[in-house]
């Protein structure tokens, strides 16, 4: 009877939802909330020590330093004293709710078939009830942009935000992006084929771009006045209208080089490099025509034995050093769970130099830039959405990226998760054993 | 008269051989020879040491009757002058396939094969001891010319396939002759390699350690057929049994092979001669210490294109080094005075053998080593050194006649002799007519000059410093010249016609002039002028500056590799923050003293007492890191071949080379234990491993480290996604009989061993198993699925043992309780999750739930990236459940260091421990700590300030051999294409890889 009532009574503190997997997207903010006294990190680099944070109808309607101990605070009010505050962090670049487990197939929707799918979109596969989507949000990784794979033009992408009911409600700029792999002047030897391994020139590099000039060239003629519906032509529209972006996922020198050289050619004026490896060679370049870099996942190893060990960790430091603007994103392998990471990824740029609100930028006020959505996301601002998130410490280090709030347009987002369900779970597993025994 | 001889002497010596008299002949008479054919005037190379100025040498019936200054020359003697001309022992060839028919690779279906196909043989169809190369051999003419162009009068050859392959045939590239005469020896040695067989698709082994643990057991298995222990037949093993006392020959393709192969040979009494792989020179200690003689494939990499500079960054210095090093081998074991062979095998004899042998000895292999290699080495090797290899009475008449220095570039190859028969290769009795002219014709004065191989010369002709149209054709001693006519208005030509039997210094003749009309001519030969020799001289000198620098070899001889491997050093940091592991805790200020390689004291103010002084104020000291599952530094994962691999050792296969060495050392990783991988239920046995970069193999593992082996469940050991359905177990209900199975067959094994029954049969796997259950191994198996572990922790201890380690164990928090109540440990991943099915429930709260229970927890990267930022892995914990730094701390050192049985040596910082050390430049849980200094046992293995002067000089290398190559481009020297080679990324939970 008693061990009876202490699961109830734990299943009421911790709030446990059986049968529930996911958690249930806050409501939205009715109430002012008043965060005071924390160190709040303004996302542009400027760091605000004892401030007064003012969360009102989804918007940061004050943010300023506590000036008197007698001021007045709306709604609801979060002692933070100690505590720091955090623009939410953005994650560029993600697949999150297009695979749930990366060895089932079912669950697996990020690549399409085919080659040049600007009218793929990866908005309406979006899981918002994914439970690595959720999984995010611990960390204070709020928002993505979900893009998708494959082909020469993947598709388009839709930014979102992580805590919704479903896509619709999730979506913070839909299509915002178009998605180009850009070729690669080498390829991987067709080993099945009696070649040798590892990569060699490509020649079909040149045919493969031409391919892509073609395309925007059919489209533009297609766009200009057609009596026919063709849907890969009609999604390039927008960005012939500058309303989508183009995002080109490539590593190499020439070949972002070559790219700079496309964008002048069809004259794109939102344009971004995703990846980026060899991109401090192509740096002058990039900055001479506004081009930022979403720097793959610092947390990775060199692709070459002669390397520096700490290449990648250092490579968003150089590119911005050298005037670059830059941003992280994390695909590669086991990209959607690793995601949770990203704030680990700018802490790493800071340990190899980077100021540390520096580094923090890259990831909320950068990526928002990078993204289209600044106006209103990536930094601690008056006006902007009160998206952000409160932790113990540091965010950028693990060891005191301990949230104990977290907020989208003002909405109090549950940090709870699949995960800590079954840890809490079990742990009370253990700790009712332990009382049972010291009983006997 | 001279062209009759000659036509005589063909005719002659296709009767000289009479071995199979006792053949009927149909044909005609029988026409037997005896006659002598005596060679003079030559000089000759009698064997590498001893050469013969204008020497004679008389041979008959094949062989070689008398060799000497001045010989008895019989009257039944052929004579044959060779003024001006050398005589070599023809070249042997001891590594070959000539004359045996490439074989056809097996097909079979999509699934994979697990049973041989062979019957009446071994379980396995790679090893095939009883085929031998005489069954399968057709003397294939076209090759034969090839290899006599070369000089080689004899090859070793067998049919190259499988780990063991039969016996080899010495055989005699004759021309014109009969099989029986050709073949010197059918059984002349046993060939084996790592490789297996193209004629059947049986799987196992998938690995190099498969393809060892193979065969020793068949080695072990021999021994045991032969003692009449087994009921059935075994036509492989009985032809093991007839072939082991014949040459053993041990085919590789790279350094760490070679090593591997010798290995296994001594572990079993066996000295195999090696076929190496020309990188030799990189560990030219261990070669040497192997004992073996090398078989040297004389083939060098070419130089890579590097016009391009953004393919040029995808070569690694490595490799680019490999180019300038790997000419300098030969040199390099023969000063070594290891004994080395040379072959011909992978590369085309006729074109590249010469150029690359002289290439040798221009980076300075000498002339006698170079041809002890390609004579008396592999005569004695093969046994045959009283026959084969010297120009020496009775040997068999094998030789070649050139025009002089063989092993200068210029020097013709004339006649190659195999058993006493005549291969014409050029003409040596053309007239050398070049050389410069002057030449009158009609009172008009032109300059002619010859220039080529005398067999097919060029020539040039000018007047008043004009060049005229030339052609010219020599053939049995006739020239015809025609220059086309000095009015170049016309399109006329003049004829030259003459005779030129001998060599003189006037070339006369006929002219015949664009007007009809004919007279003499003569053309006067010039002596050398004195420019002329001072342009050849430096010419020559040119070349020796041309010589490419020879890199230092460094270990690894890659970037970042030891010019000399770091020495053992007595060290004091001075006024750190100590994270000891301990009960200690951290300990601010403090002063940790190394000596000999050990912590010799903890504590404030230590005495550096001739020690040197780091000082350390404002960094962090810890134990090195210990990696429980890695899979770096090995040259294969996984033998997937069968549900149990314990037969095989992943000590066998350590790569000291993998660049994820030096990368771990950057941070901070100083032991690991290299797992097996997850393929199947019973895995291979770990090697536990100190991270000493530059050493050799052996001298990384981690001595006092116990024996462990690798377990796996799961969705890996099932095949849940590969692997076509054919292998049990399939299901996890599978999984645990499998193991029921194998510890049941152990504890008969062990009963029959224990018992000393007489047909006992020693079982490598078996043996394996029995150590399990007898604790002198320890269990570290692969885990994710609550069900699993705790089945196998019943299984574990219904044969009286216990599970050491669960590694990854995600869902360990599920079922700690039963984990503690077994005494297992569990090394888990720090957040991984949701790769596949069975780590849907894996959370990051697993490592502190279970450290709370009372497990002993490590953090573990099975992944070479994560391995090098274990530090931060570890903190996760203090985010996910609120671990106390310490514990969390402990989690990469002192833990991993229980679980492997090492803590009374590693993984904390205590008096008397080894010192593996590293420190930090802040906190070392943080996110923004960077070791500055790794240590192993006192010797400091990374180093950020030399790691950053490392840095430059391989971008100074790069740059120097990018330029060396960019002009050996230029002087047309053929060049390779870039191709990156491709990092193998390895991890044991990814489904793809299986590891």
């Amino acid at each position: 009877m008693k061990f009876k009532n202490i699961t109830s009574l734990i299943i009421i503190l911790f709030g446990i939802k059986s049968g529930v997997a996911q958690q249930t997207p806050a409501p939205a903010q009715t109430e002012a909330i008043t965060i005071v006294g924390a160190t709040a990190h303004l996302g542009n680099g400027e760091v605000m020590e004892n401030s007064l944070i003012i969360l009102e109808d989804g918007k940061i309607s004050r943010i300023q330093p506590v000036t008197s101990t007698k001021m007045q605070y709306p709604g609801k009010i979060i002692q933070a004293k100690g505590k720091h505050v955090y623009p939410g962090i953005i994650a560029p670049n993600s697949t999150l709710g297009l695979v749930e487990i990366d060895a089932v197939k079912p669950t697996d929707d990020e690549d399409e078939i085919g080659e040049i799918l600007p009218n793929i979109r990866s908005l309406i596969a979006y899981n918002a009830e994914s439970k690595i989507v959720e999984s995010m949000r611990p960390n204070g990784v709020l928002l993505g942009q979900i893009v998708p794979r494959g082909g020469l033009i993947s598709g388009t992408s839709s930014v979102v935000q992580f805590d919704a009911w479903n896509w619709e409600d999730a979506v913070v700029k839909e299509d915002d992006a178009l998605h180009i792999n850009w070729p690669n002047s080498y390829r991987r030897g067709r080993w099945w084929a009696g070649e040798e391994r590892g990569l060699k020139a490509n020649d079909d590099y040149t045919s493969d771009i031409q391919k892509l000039s073609d395309f925007f060239a059919s489209s533009k003629a297609y766009l200009s006045g057609s009596d026919y519906t063709n849907l890969a032509y009609d999604a390039m529209r927008p960005v012939f209208e500058g309303k989508k972006k183009v995002f080109v996922h490539v590593d190499g020198e020439k070949e972002i080089l070559d790219a700079i050289q496309f964008k002048k050619e069809q004259n794109i004026n939102h344009f971004v490099i995703v990846g980026g490896y060899h991109a401090l060679g192509a740096a002058r370049q990039l900055k001479e025509n506004n081009i930022p870099v979403l720097v793959n996942r610092p947390h990775s190893l060199p692709n070459q034995d002669d390397e520096d060990y700490d290449y990648p960790y250092k490579l968003a430091k150089l590119l911005d050093d050298a005037g670059v603007m830059v941003s992280l994103e994390s695909s590669g392998q086991m990209e959607r769970m690793n995601t949770r990471n990203l704030p680990f990824y700018a802490g790493t740029v800071a340990a190899l130099g980077m100021d540390k609100e520096h580094a923090l930028e890259l990831i909320t006020l950068n990526a928002a830039k990078i993204l289209g959505i600044d106006e209103n996301y990536g930094s601690l601002e008056a006006g902007k959405s009160a998206t952000l998130f409160i932790s113990e410490g540091d965010a950028l280090d693990m060891r005191t990226n301990i949230l104990s709030h977290a907020f989208i347009d003002g909405r109090e987002l549950s940090l709870e998760t699949h995960q800590t369900e079954l840890w809490k779970r079990y742990s009370n597993k253990y700790k009712n054993q332990d009382n049972s025994d010291k009983k006997e | 008269m001279r062209l009759k001889l000659l036509i005589l002497g063909i005719f002659c010596c296709l009767f000289q051989l009479n071995a199979q008299e006792y053949f009927p002949k149909n044909d005609g008479v029988t026409n037997p020879n005896t006659n002598f054919t005596v060679f003079k005037n030559a000089r000759i190379h009698v064997d590498p040491q001893t050469v013969i100025e204008s020497g004679m040498f008389s041979i008959q019936n094949g062989k070689i009757k008398a060799v000497g200054k001045n010989i008895n020359v019989p009257e039944n003697s052929i004579v044959i002058d060779l003024e001006g001309k050398e005589v070599y022992p023809s070249f042997i060839d001891l590594y070959s396939d000539f004359g045996i028919e490439k074989l056809k690779r097996a097909e079979g279906g999509s699934s994979p094969q697990y049973d041989a196909s062979r019957e009446g043989f071994y379980w396995n169809d790679h090893i095939r001891p009883d085929i031998d190369a005489i069954s399968n051999f057709n003397f294939d003419d076209k090759e034969a010319e090839k290899l006599q162009k070369a000089g080689f009068g004899v090859v070793n050859t067998h049919v190259p396939d499988g780990i063991i392959r039969g016996s080899g045939m010495l055989v005699a590239l004759t021309p014109d002759a009969m099989e029986g005469d050709r073949i010197l020896n059918e059984r002349s040695g046993q060939y084996l390699s790592f490789d297996k067989s193209v004629l059947s698709r049986q799987s196992y082994p998938t690995s190099i350690m498969g393809a060892m643990a193979l065969l020793r057991q068949t080695y072990m298995d021999a021994q045991w057929y032969a003692n009449g222990n087994a009921d059935n037949k075994d036509l492989a093993l009985e032809a093991l049994n007839k072939n082991k006392n014949l040459l053993q020959i041990f085919a590789t393709d790279n350094l760490l092979d070679e090593f591997r192969a010798d290995k296994v040979g001594d572990e079993f009494g066996i000295q195999y001669v090696i076929l190496g792989s020309g990188n030799e020179y990189q560990r030219l200690d261990k070669v040497k210490s192997s004992g073996a003689t090398y078989i040297v494939p004389l083939k060098f990499p070419d130089a890579y294109d590097v016009e391009n500079p953004y393919m040029a960054e995808y070569i690694s210095l490595a490799e680019m080094k490999q180019w300038n090093q790997a000419p300098a081998n030969l040199k390099m074991l023969a000063e070594k005075a290891i004994p080395f062979t040379l072959t011909t095998h992978s590369l085309d004899a006729e074109k590249d053998f010469k150029t690359n042998l002289l290439k040798a000895i221009e980076y300075g292999l000498s002339k006698e080593d170079a041809l002890a290699a390609l004579t008396t080495v592999p005569a004695k090797t093969i046994g045959k050194s009283a026959e084969l290899g010297a120009i020496k009475t009775g040997a068999w008449a094998n030789f070649i006649i050139t025009s002089g220095d063989y092993f200068e570039k210029e020097t013709t190859l004339y006649e190659n002799w195999v058993q006493g028969k005549k291969k014409v290769l050029s003409n040596m009795d053309v007239t050398n007519i070049t050389g410069e002219y002057d030449l009158n014709l009609k009172g008009e004065s032109y300059e002619l000059s010859i220039t080529g191989e005398p067999s097919s010369p060029k020539a040039e002709v000018k007047t008043d410093d004009k060049k005229l149209g030339t052609k010219i054709s020599f053939s049995d001693n006739w020239m015809n010249l025609l220059i086309s006519s000095p009015d170049s208005t016309k399109t006329e030509f003049i004829r030259l016609v003459a005779h030129v039997p001998d060599l003189s210094e006037n070339i006369s003749g006929k002219a015949f002039m664009p007007d009809g009309s004919e007279t003499s001519f003569t053309a006067t030969k010039k002596a050398k002028s004195d420019t002329a020799e001072k342009k050849d001289k430096e010419e020559e000198e040119k070349k020796d500056k041309e010589k490419p620098e020879i890199l230092p070899v460094t270990f690894p001889n890659s970037a970042y590799g030891f010019k000399q491997l770091p020495k053992q050093e007595n060290v004091l940091f001075k006024n750190a923050t100590v994270w000891t592991s301990e009960d200690d805790g951290v300990l601010e200020n403090t002063d940790v003293l190394v000596k000999n390689g050990m912590i010799s004291k903890v504590g404030k103010d230590l005495n550096a007492g001739g020690a040197k002084v780091i000082d350390a104020t404002g960094k962090h000291l810890t134990a090195g890191i210990i990696d429980e599952h890695s899979h770096l530094a090995a040259s294969a994962i996984n033998e997937a071949g069968q549900n149990s691999s314990a037969e095989v050792q992943m000590e066998d296969v350590i790569d000291p080379s993998d660049m994820g060495i030096y990368r771990d050392l950057a941070g901070g990783v100083t032991t690991i234990q290299l797992l097996h991988g997850s393929a199947n239920p019973i895995g291979g046995r770990s090697a536990i491993l100190k991270l000493k970069w530059g050493e050799t193999p052996e001298n990384m593992i981690f001595e006092q480290a116990p024996p462990f082996i690798k377990f796996a469940l799961g969705e890996n050991v099932k095949q849940a996604n590969w692997g076509g359905g054919v292998r049990f177990p399939q299901t996890r209900m599978g999984v645990e009989q499998v193991f029921t199975d194998y510890f049941s067959r152990a504890k008969t094994y062990e009963k029959k061993k224990n018992n000393g029954d007489k047909d006992f049969r020693k079982d490598l796997e078996m043996e394996t198993l029995v150590e399990i259950m007898n604790g002198d191994r320890f269990v570290s198996s692969h885990s994710y699925i609550q069900s699993e572990i705790n089945m196998l922790m019943k299984v574990a201890e219904k044969f009286g043992f216990n599970i050491n380690t669960f590694t990854h164990i995600l869902e360990g928090y599920k079922v700690a309780d039963i984990m503690k109540e077994h005494g297992v440990g569990a090394s888990t991943f720090s957040d991984w999750w949701a790769y596949k099915y069975e780590v849907n429930d894996a959370i990051p709260y697993n490592a502190s739930i279970m450290n709370e229970v009372g497990i002993t927890v490590a953090i573990n990267s099975d992944d070479g990236e994560m391995s090098r930022r274990l530090n931060q892995e570890a903190a996760k914990s203090i985010k996910y459940g609120g671990m106390s730094e310490e514990d969390a701390w402990k989690m990469v050192t002192i833990n991993p260091a229980k679980l492997l049985h090492v803590d009374d040596l590693v993984g904390s910082i205590k008096t008397g421990k080894q010192a593996d050390l590293v420190l930090w430049n802040n906190h070392p849980l943080s996110i923004y700590a960077i070791p500055e200094k790794t240590m192993i046992e006192g010797v400091v293995y990374f180093d950020i300030e030399k790691d950053k002067a490392m840095r430059e000089e391989i971008k100074k290398e790069r740059n120097e051999l990018i330029s060396d190559m960019l002009k050996a481009k230029n002087s047309g020297v053929k060049t390779q294409p870039v191709k990156k080679k491709e990092e193998q990324k390895v991890h044991c939970n990814l489904l793809e890889e299986v590891h």
